[in-house]
């Protein structure tokens, strides 16, 4: 019987059945060839383009394009409103998740929708909401200006339209996990006599600390990265309401396109960080 | 169980995590986005009406829907293609190529922006393939395809990719000792079984490309009446402290993205419930 089955005649069949769900080689290589050429032309050239164009005029352009006065004061307004945004975000996600996955109430869905409107918003237009209610002309606009306040084109616009946008990636990728695990870990806990903070720091989280990751490396790279929204509250006052893609478009449109470039290469390489930290969270999700 | 009011549980915090979303969301999300509908109530029909159809407003609307359906259409073709060979085929770097397809995620949409512009522009590096030709890609419309390509690319591999994974092999062994060939295979068997996921990927990289501002806007050559989509117009009427009229705009833009939300919501429970049914 041993060696019928190895017996390249009965072995062939198998053969011919594996090769009738796969395409001829030629197949193969000219849809990897198109899939490669497509990602090529729209994601790999212009990733490269960056790097090229801020080391185009040498590494002393390039580097004073970085250690530049308002460019250091771009990467630290951007690094506030991302250090604000995200354990914000962080803090809600984990709430509304509680709320959702371990408890049933009626709207639960529509709230699941709501939590994920400002994905659908336009940056522009979150931006815009903002101006309505804070601007000038907005709700609390002549309020605010008695008191001598700013939000819009200034630190606190740039924070909440941050918020804004990032506002759903932790909680969209809590809620399906800890559905997912049920209550019966937390139920034990309480029953055993832990309090509902020492259940949800023990038990809780470290369940879904890869998934809590996940949503703040995506969050993190969104609100560092964020530019329509942030252009419509910032003012674009240069040292004092600029974010670093804020400070690459006003480079931009000055025609000192080196600057530009090198200080958009500072937030290709945060976008290459977050791929590689994704990829690894990921890898550990599986596991 | 979900008609229940809540199930009987031993779990505490239920109010106060409630609570805080509730406020947190209302705070954030609810009470500006109606500013923008109370706003428009500032404004007569009329008034409204004239604002959301002036000649450059449905200019502009042509541009961004047309361009954005264009988009969406060439992510579905080709992010259906991406997503088959990452599952289907092996060739060296293809971990490296899986994980760059979330590149448009992560890279800030002005970065995006200015390196397509350099690239295709006459004398960019592919721009300037297309320059002997007579063709001008980037500050033409055809840049803002460009950019709202880039931007809608990974959705419809993301949303392929794991129902192709799913696919059972034996669907596709089965048609083949049937006799079919593996184009008939293909547009008999698989093809019918990542449709939804297809759709779902197609609307929402078009959802995605309608509200895109950053990317296209160093592209585009903004000219009105050409190549200035809906986002930059509103941004270019509250520069000129044209509130009403941006928020009307505005108002148009967040109905169209709420259409489009309920459709991806409904396309999503069609590809849930083909992928659970046999």
């Amino acid at each position: 019987m041993t060696e019928a089955v190895l017996d390249p005649r009965f072995t062939l069949p198998v053969r011919t059945v594996e090769k009738a769900t796969a395409e001829p080689r030629w197949v193969r290589l000219v849809l990897i060839g198109l899939a490669l050429a497509f990602l090529g032309i729209f994601l790999f050239v212009p990733l490269a383009a960056v790097f090229y164009e801020a080391l185009r005029k040498g590494v002393g352009v390039y580097w004073q394009a970085v250690i530049e006065p308002d460019a250091l004061a771009a990467v630290r307004l951007t690094l506030l409103a991302a250090a604000i945004s995200v354990p914000l975000n962080l803090v809600f996600g984990v709430a509304a998740a509680w709320a959702i996955a371990k408890f049933e109430f009626r709207g639960k869905n529509l709230l699941i929708t709501l939590i994920d409107l400002p994905f659908s918003v336009s940056p522009v237009i979150a931006g815009l909401i903002f101006v309505l209610v804070f601007g000038l002309q907005g709700w609390f606009g002549e309020w605010l200006r008695d008191h001598d306040l700013k939000i819009i084109f200034a630190v606190p616009g740039i924070v909440l339209a941050t918020i804004f946008v990032t506002f759903p990636f932790v909680a969209r990728e809590l809620i399906p996990l800890m559905q997912a695990q049920g209550t019966e870990e937390e139920e034990a806990a309480v029953v055993l006599g832990a309090s509902g903070w020492q259940t949800l720091w023990r038990v809780t989280l470290p369940n879904v600390k890869w998934g809590l990751l996940y949503g703040v490396i995506l969050s993190n790279a969104r609100a560092m990265g964020e530019f329509g929204a942030v252009s419509v509250v910032s003012g674009h006052i240069r040292g004092l309401t600029n974010t670093l893609p804020l400070h690459v478009e006003i480079l931009y449109n000055e025609y000192q396109f080196a600057a530009a470039f090198a200080t958009a290469s500072l937030l290709a390489l945060l976008a290459l960080v977050t791929l590689v930290l994704k990829v690894w969270v990921e890898r550990r999700f599986a596991d | 169980m979900s008609l229940a009011l809540r199930r009987h549980t031993v779990l505490p915090g239920f109010g106060i995590a409630l609570g805080f979303t509730l406020l947190y969301l209302s705070l954030i999300v609810l009470i500006p986005l109606s500013a923008t509908f109370l706003k428009t109530f500032s404004l007569t029909w009329e008034a409204f009406w004239t604002a959301v159809t002036a000649p450059r407003v449905l200019a502009s609307y042509r541009l961004t829907f047309g361009a954005s359906f264009l988009a969406a259409g060439i992510n579905a073709v080709f992010g259906l293609l991406v997503a088959w060979v990452l599952v289907r085929y092996r060739f060296p770097g293809k971990r490296i190529v899986d994980a760059f397809v979330d590149l448009p995620f992560a890279l800030p949409t002005a970065v995006a922006g200015i390196a397509l512009a350099a690239v295709y522009s006459t004398n960019g590096w592919i721009g300037s393939l297309f320059a002997p030709y007579g063709i001008k890609i980037a500050f033409t419309p055809l840049g803002v395809l460009v950019a709202l390509t880039f931007i809608g690319l990974p959705f419809v591999v993301r949303t392929v990719q794991p129902v192709l994974e799913d696919l059972e092999p034996e669907l596709e062994e089965a048609a083949a000792t049937l006799g079919a060939s593996r184009l008939q295979t293909f547009a008999k068997i698989v093809f019918p079984t990542l449709l939804p996921a297809l759709l779902t990927g197609f609307a929402l990289a078009f959802a995605r490309a309608i509200g895109e501002y950053g990317s296209v806007i160093f592209i585009a050559g903004n000219l009105p009446m050409v190549s200035e989509i809906t986002p930059l117009l509103i941004i270019t009427k509250l520069e000129q402290y044209d509130y009403a009229g941006a928020t009307a705009l505005a108002v148009v833009m967040l109905l169209i993205s709420f259409t489009l939300l309920l459709i991806i919501n409904l396309l999503q429970w069609w590809a849930r419930r083909r992928r659970a049914a046999p």
